[in-house]
């Protein structure tokens, strides 16, 4: 816990969401969302499964369209221009649940796909920097292998590699750990924590309270479409306020 | 064994046995019969009835073959050199052989031209189906088919150089403006290749052909197995891009768009190949302005290229189908544009789920030339029907004609088969 609050939040705003709503179909997934992220700033969003968590993630960088309100990424406003979203794209990287390598190139060419095209670096300089950041997530070995031939925690933090070649602003992750085994899901939260420490900004959906309790700066949970409480980690596991987060604490640390 | 018995039991081997041969009827020849031709009663009875049904076959075609006559003038002569005994007639192959391959007015002292062609359609297709040769060969597969058109077709060299100029315009075109807007690159560029290809027009005079230093041939005078090559290799290679087009067509937000893509597959679907044939011989001249003679050939190529496109766009959509969300949301995510995710992430996968498919089509596609010959072309299939079996000396011939015809057909299209097999092993990198 001492470890989280030594760790740098500066007053620069990375993320500004304002009055955002999202339906699907007639359904309404997300009410009134308002949050602002300072850069530096680790969030873990918690709450039960269709609460709209992956979903306000999710549309940050524009994988899902919003119909109401703002999102304000590095002073970018996201909007339907196609040249907005891909230039936020670009700065914010995203890690999901399932990996989604891509299982056709090698991890290498996974990692140094979207700097050649998308930043134009040249070949050499974008595979340098990929194995860099392999051997940050400590599976440099692997390097020329495809991703079936590795382990589900080896392809998360390949995944993650891949997001970091792009040398995001800010790290998006999608329940990283929920795909894995107990063994393998720790190999990939201690690379998370390596990056919280290095001072990325985060937002991360995950029920690994551990984590949340040992890097976040703030805890934000989520029902039903909306933000219902968010402090910091250890008032949010210690004393709740609110009986929805009370009984969903009790129910996840409950055994 | 546990650590009682070794004590109270104990032995100490002093030498090592030598290998020995296993038995005979547990190795060899006849372990393998045992297994596999009479391992139960059942077994061995189908074992000797298909033996029985195969030896009935050879012997009725393995005398009619060994026995074939391969060097007479006619059927008759034939005839009286078999003198009653059983045997083929190949002569009528030898003999018509130049028909059978190149039709019958194609100017004989020219064969070595799509002769040649059809030697360099290997060199220009080997960098697109091997695709561990230096990527340089290419240069020649994109200059390919101007210079195949100059061999066949002979004429002016100016139409060759005039339509690559066109394309090559077009390219240049497409290359500055593309990053501009879409619209403007694919527009702008058809537009500019069309100008070319107008203004080239008036470099051509109209007897550039008759003075030309490779004679002309028209299409008319194209025929025999050759046609059906053309048309297949034309027709797959054209249809394989706008299948892909069509796919992602059909898949656009665009509404626009997709409901083009998917009136155009439906219609193409839901009509037969011949009657698409018989409207490109017939009618579609009354589409072109009356004084434009728009060649029956090139008639005939977008038509078949239109049907099978149509099929492969299908194919390819259930390739795109089968993907995972994941992977357009990964492209996504890292920033990539729709061409940039579709080239590299999606279409990659999704054609490589759609190999056996794709191939399904350009074998049925390829077979399906032999429908041309209804139009009065005369592909392999018209010069057997028509010119030969016409002829008072070959009269009668089906069998070995129709073999030859069935034999080369098997050919291409085996080895078609056996190269997407291979391809399919070449890619398999997913390990799942």
């Amino acid at each position: 816990m001492a470890e989280a609050t030594q760790m740098k939040v500066s007053d620069e705003i990375a993320i500004t969401i304002s009055k955002m709503n999202k339906w699907y179909g007639a359904f309404h997934v997300l009410r009134d969302i308002d949050l602002t992220v300072n850069r530096g700033e680790r969030i873990v969003i918690c709450g039960p499964s269709g609460s709209g968590k992956s979903t306000l993630i999710r549309c940050i960088n524009a994988l899902e369209e919003h119909q109401q309100g703002s999102i304000e990424v590095d002073g970018t406003l996201l909007s339907s221009d196609l040249k907005n979203i891909d230039k936020i794209r670009s700065e914010v990287g995203m890690c999901f649940q399932h990996f989604n390598l891509f299982p056709h190139l090698t991890i290498l060419e996974n990692c140094t796909l979207a700097p050649i095209w998308v930043r134009k670096t040249p070949k050499k300089e974008a595979e340098e920097t990929a194995m860099h950041f392999l051997e940050k997530v400590k599976i440099p070995d692997q390097a020329n292998k495809y991703p079936g031939q590795l382990s589900g925690g080896q392809q998360q933090r390949v995944a993650i590699a891949r997001s970091l070649c792009m040398r995001p602003r800010i790290m998006l992750f999608d329940e990283p750990t929920s795909a894995l085994d107990p063994e393998m899901i720790k190999e990939v939260l201690d690379t998370m924590i390596e990056l919280a420490e290095e001072g990325m900004t985060m937002l991360c959906v995950t029920h690994e309270m551990g984590f949340a309790r040992q890097v976040a700066n703030r805890v934000i949970f989520m029902d039903a479409g909306q933000i219902v409480e968010q402090n910091e980690p250890e008032a949010f596991f210690n004393n709740p306020q609110s009986p929805r987060t009370q009984l969903f604490l009790s129910q996840i640390l409950g055994h | 064994m546990s650590d009682t018995q070794q004590h109270s039991i104990s032995f100490v081997r002093t030498e090592t046995l030598p290998e020995r041969e296993p038995p005979y009827a547990a190795s060899g020849p006849v372990k393998w019969m045992r297994e596999n031709l009479f391992a139960t009663i059942p077994n061995g009875i189908l074992t000797i009835v298909s033996l029985y049904v195969i030896y009935l076959i050879l012997a009725a075609t393995l005398p009619w073959i060994l026995n074939g006559v391969w060097n007479t003038a006619s059927l008759s002569e034939c005839r009286d050199v078999l003198d009653g005994t059983v045997g083929a007639c190949f002569s009528v192959l030898t003999e018509r052989w130049n028909q059978l391959i190149f039709g019958f007015q194609y100017p004989e002292e020219l064969y070595w031209r799509p002769g040649l062609a059809f030697l360099l359609l290997f060199v220009a297709a080997a960098p697109v189906l091997f695709f561990d040769l230096p990527r340089k060969l290419l240069i020649f597969t994109a200059l390919y088919p101007f210079i195949a058109f100059y061999l066949i077709w002979g004429g002016t060299i100016l139409t060759p150089i005039v339509a690559l100029v066109g394309f090559v315009a077009a390219g240049f075109f497409w290359k500055n403006f593309v990053a501009r807007s879409f619209a403007l690159g694919f527009f702008g560029s058809i537009v500019v290749a069309f100008i070319v290809w107008w203004l080239g027009g008036f470099l051509i005079s109209d007897t550039a052909n008759e003075n030309a230093a490779m004679q002309a041939v028209p299409s008319r005078d194209l025929g025999g197995f050759m046609l059906n090559m053309m048309l297949g290799v034309t027709c797959v290679s054209l249809s394989v891009p706008l299948g892909i087009a069509l796919a992602l067509g059909r898949q656009s937000s665009m509404p626009l768009i997709k409901w083009i893509c998917v009136i155009f597959i439906e219609f193409i679907r839901g009509v037969p190949l011949i009657t698409l044939l018989f409207v490109a011989s017939v009618m579609l001249s009354y589409f072109f302005p009356p004084e434009s003679q728009v060649d029956l050939f090139l008639r005939v190529v977008i038509m078949i290229t239109m049907f099978s496109s149509a099929y492969i766009a299908e194919v390819i959509r259930g390739g795109l189908a089968a993907l995972p969300k994941g992977q357009y949301e990964a492209a996504d995510s890292l920033g990539l544009d729709y061409p940039q995710a579709m080239r590299l992430i999606i279409l990659p996968q999704a054609l490589k789920i759609s190999i056996p498919g794709i191939v399904n089509i350009a074998v049925g596609l390829f077979k399906d030339t032999t429908l041309v010959s209804v139009i009065s072309m005369f592909d392999i299939l018209g010069m057997i029907r028509g010119p030969i079996l016409a002829s008072t000396e070959w009269n009668g011939v089906y069998w070995e004609l129709l073999g030859f015809a069935a034999l080369l057909f098997f050919i291409v299209c085996y080895g078609i088969s056996q190269y997407s097999q291979w391809l399919e092993r070449r890619l398999a990198t997913d390990h799942r």
